[in-house]
């Protein structure tokens, strides 16, 4: 059973966008207007991460569906 | 500079550590001979192979240092891309790989072996084992030295931690672990600072804001307006430009000289290409490969023009640390990690950043055990031993190679000067390969004296074309001129440059000369699939076009074209 490398990648990223999605929501806006221009990257960028991940897992799926 | 981090930055940190350690756990179980470990099975598809590829190449040199290059001299860092790396990778990818994965080889060294003799090999394995593993320990050191300054941790901890990270998950899984964990890494990185590019442009204005503020850069250096945002513009004559080289140096210097070199002869890429499961991918490796490394001028050369764009015009009170009385370009992702991440996003900067370091001291160690097991134990020490002992002492030797490289990263931290020193003996040893190599491929006359002669002569003419010319406004001693100054460069890049081509020159003509007054030992049999003549084309009847490398090859070099055209 050969590991398929786009399950740990999936895995990996969509737990990055879970932790920094949910961050994004319960945070102290001002670090945003003190770092990012005002805007709440943990959130957006939680979010991109977790497609991303979310991507990679149901490109696993679709393999493993058609190797059976 | 000094960097808090939160709650959160620790867990994406840990979070990390726990899948790079799982995958070796993981992968593990697939390692059940010498072919798993150091070849990873040959079994690897295209795509995992090509983000290998780049991803051991995407050590913490290539994010920081050409980060650092772009405040530096601007946009013409990109040439060490669009010149310096996609024309090799294409060639690489279309000529020579058929010759690295067609024959029985499983190493460079390997290869000059077979195609010349022991002593060839023998020079090349040694000098390589001894370069990877001094990478790599300078790699540990850089990633303690800046975890120290930038978040107070322990240099000793830094240095301990990152080396038992990379041993375990090599030592389980062998080179798979090590490729596996390369395409973790690249995501990570395409990840990590992608966001850090939008938002500088958004701060900057755009291109055009960009633009605007290095035409100050390039004022207060006494340039023309576009030094920092033209890559060719300038490069008539050497003072014309930041980089100060011209263009006839840099084509033939880093586009031809340097860069094939390394893409095509370093064991370091060259073995991640050799993982794919057939000759196809294998050949496809490196051109799947350049399509992102085309890319990663906008992820890693742009921070820093973004950095030293808004340093000039006090954008949000950006300013770049100081060094010394002169600015310290090596801190530049650093400080705009600082600048523009906030607590969560800094976890995943610095995840990505860490990640660099050891993708790039990973990739170093795979490829020393394989050569120390291959063309050093089994070839000089312990011939016709099982292939069970054989894994085992290239599972020992990964853990030699790491204290080695923590040695070397003490080294380095203690006495900085030997540590350059050794870098450039290495170079000179180096700058000669790609004439070897092509004259190895592509003519069979070409003899195993004559590749050693040529080899040594090379290295003779950039030792002495180094100590006989001095870049403007250098010292003699390692900087060069150390034996008499006959010379002076306007830099220290175009002295490297010409150096290399020394170099080449003088090993082109005397693997020649040699070859010629020299016997061919090799009979034609011996040299099928190593030569190019006496070798058969790979067959591509009925492979998609798509597929094909030679049409995926001109496809990248015309994308590339027109990202010095853009640029211009």
């Amino acid at each position: 059973m050969d590991l398929d490398v786009r399950l740990p990648i999936g895995l990996m990223f969509s737990i990055f966008g879970v932790l920094l999605g949910a961050f994004g929501l319960v945070s102290d806006p001002r670090i945003y207007q003190a770092h990012s221009l005002g805007i709440n990257v943990n959130l957006i960028w939680g979010v991109v991460l977790l497609v991303f991940g979310l991507v990679m897992l149901g490109l696993v799926a679709r393999s493993r569906r058609r190797g059976d | 500079m000094t960097i808090q981090l939160g709650v959160v930055d620790y867990c994406l940190l840990i979070v990390y550590f726990a899948f790079v350690l799982g995958i070796g756990v993981v992968v593990r179980k697939r390692v059940s001979g010498t072919k798993d470990f150091f070849e990873s099975g040959r079994s690897l598809p295209a795509w995992i192979c090509a983000l290998g590829f780049i991803g051991a190449n995407l050590g913490a040199q290539e994010v920081m240092g050409m980060a650092a290059s772009g405040a530096k001299y601007g946009i013409m860092t990109s040439h060490f891309y669009w010149v310096g790396a996609i024309p090799a990778m294409v060639f690489v990818a279309i000529f020579m790989m058929p010759f690295y994965y067609g024959s029985r080889a499983r190493s460079v060294p390997e290869y000059l072996k077979l195609r010349f003799d022991e002593k060839t090999r023998g020079l090349n394995a040694v000098t390589f084992a001894c370069m990877t593993v001094m990478s790599s320990g300078i790699s540990m050191y850089a990633l303690a030295i800046l975890l120290h300054a930038i978040l107070g941790w322990n240099l000793h901890v830094c240095i301990a931690a990152s080396g038992v990270i990379v041993l375990v998950y090599i030592y389980l899984g062998g080179l798979r672990s090590a490729i596996y964990n390369e395409v973790l890494q690249f995501f990570l990185i395409v990840f990590g600072f992608l966001p850090l590019v939008l938002l500088g442009l958004k701060q900057i204005g755009g291109w055009s804001g960009l633009t605007a503020r290095l035409a100050v850069v390039a004022s207060r250096n006494g340039m023309a307006e576009g030094a920092w945002s033209h890559s060719w513009k300038l490069v008539g004559s050497a003072d014309t430009n930041p980089m100060g080289v011209e263009w006839f140096g840099l084509v033939m210097g880093l586009g031809f000289v340097l860069s094939f070199g390394y893409w095509c002869t370093d064991f370091l890429v060259i073995q991640r290409a050799m993982a794919a499961r057939d000759m196809s991918a294998a050949r496809r490796t490196p051109i799947i490969a350049a399509f992102p490394k085309m890319l990663f001028p906008f992820l890693v050369i742009l921070p820093g023009m973004l950095a030293i764009g808004m340093h000039v015009s006090g954008d949000a009170h950006f300013a770049l640390p100081s060094k010394g009385g002169s600015l310290d370009y090596d801190m530049v992702v650093p400080a705009m990690l600082a600048h523009f991440f906030p607590t969560g996003m800094l976890g995943l900067g610095l995840t990505a950043l860490i990640a660099s370091f050891m993708s790039g001291m990973a990739g170093n160690v795979t490829a020393f055990n394989t050569v120390w097991t291959y063309d050093i134990y089994q070839s000089y020490i312990r011939p016709n031993a099982s292939d069970a002992h054989y894994l085992a002492v290239g599972r020992a030797t990964t853990v030699v190679g790491i204290l080695a490289s923590v040695a070397c990263a003490y080294t380095a931290a203690k006495f900085n000067n030997i540590m350059d020193v050794l870098q450039l003996v290495f170079a000179f040893v180096n700058a000669p390969l790609f004439a070897t190599f092509l004259l190895g491929m592509f003519w069979r006359r070409a003899t195993g004296h004559g590749a050693f002669a040529g080899l040594l002569t090379g290295t003779a003419a950039a030792a002495a074309h180094h100590g006989l010319s001095l870049p403007r406004g250098a010292e003699t001693g390692i900087k060069g001129g150390w034996m008499a100054v006959v010379h002076q460069y306007p830099s220290e890049m175009a002295q490297n440059f010409w150096t290399a081509i020394c170099a080449f020159t003088a090993c082109f003509l005397a693997t020649i000369v040699v070859s010629l007054v020299t016997r061919q030992r090799k009979t034609d049999s011996e040299l099928t699939g190593l030569v190019y003549a006496l070798t058969p084309r790979p067959k591509e009847d009925g492979v998609a076009w798509y597929k094909r490398p030679a049409s995926l090859g001109v496809l990248t070099l015309l994308l590339a074209l027109l990202l010095n055209i853009i640029f211009w």
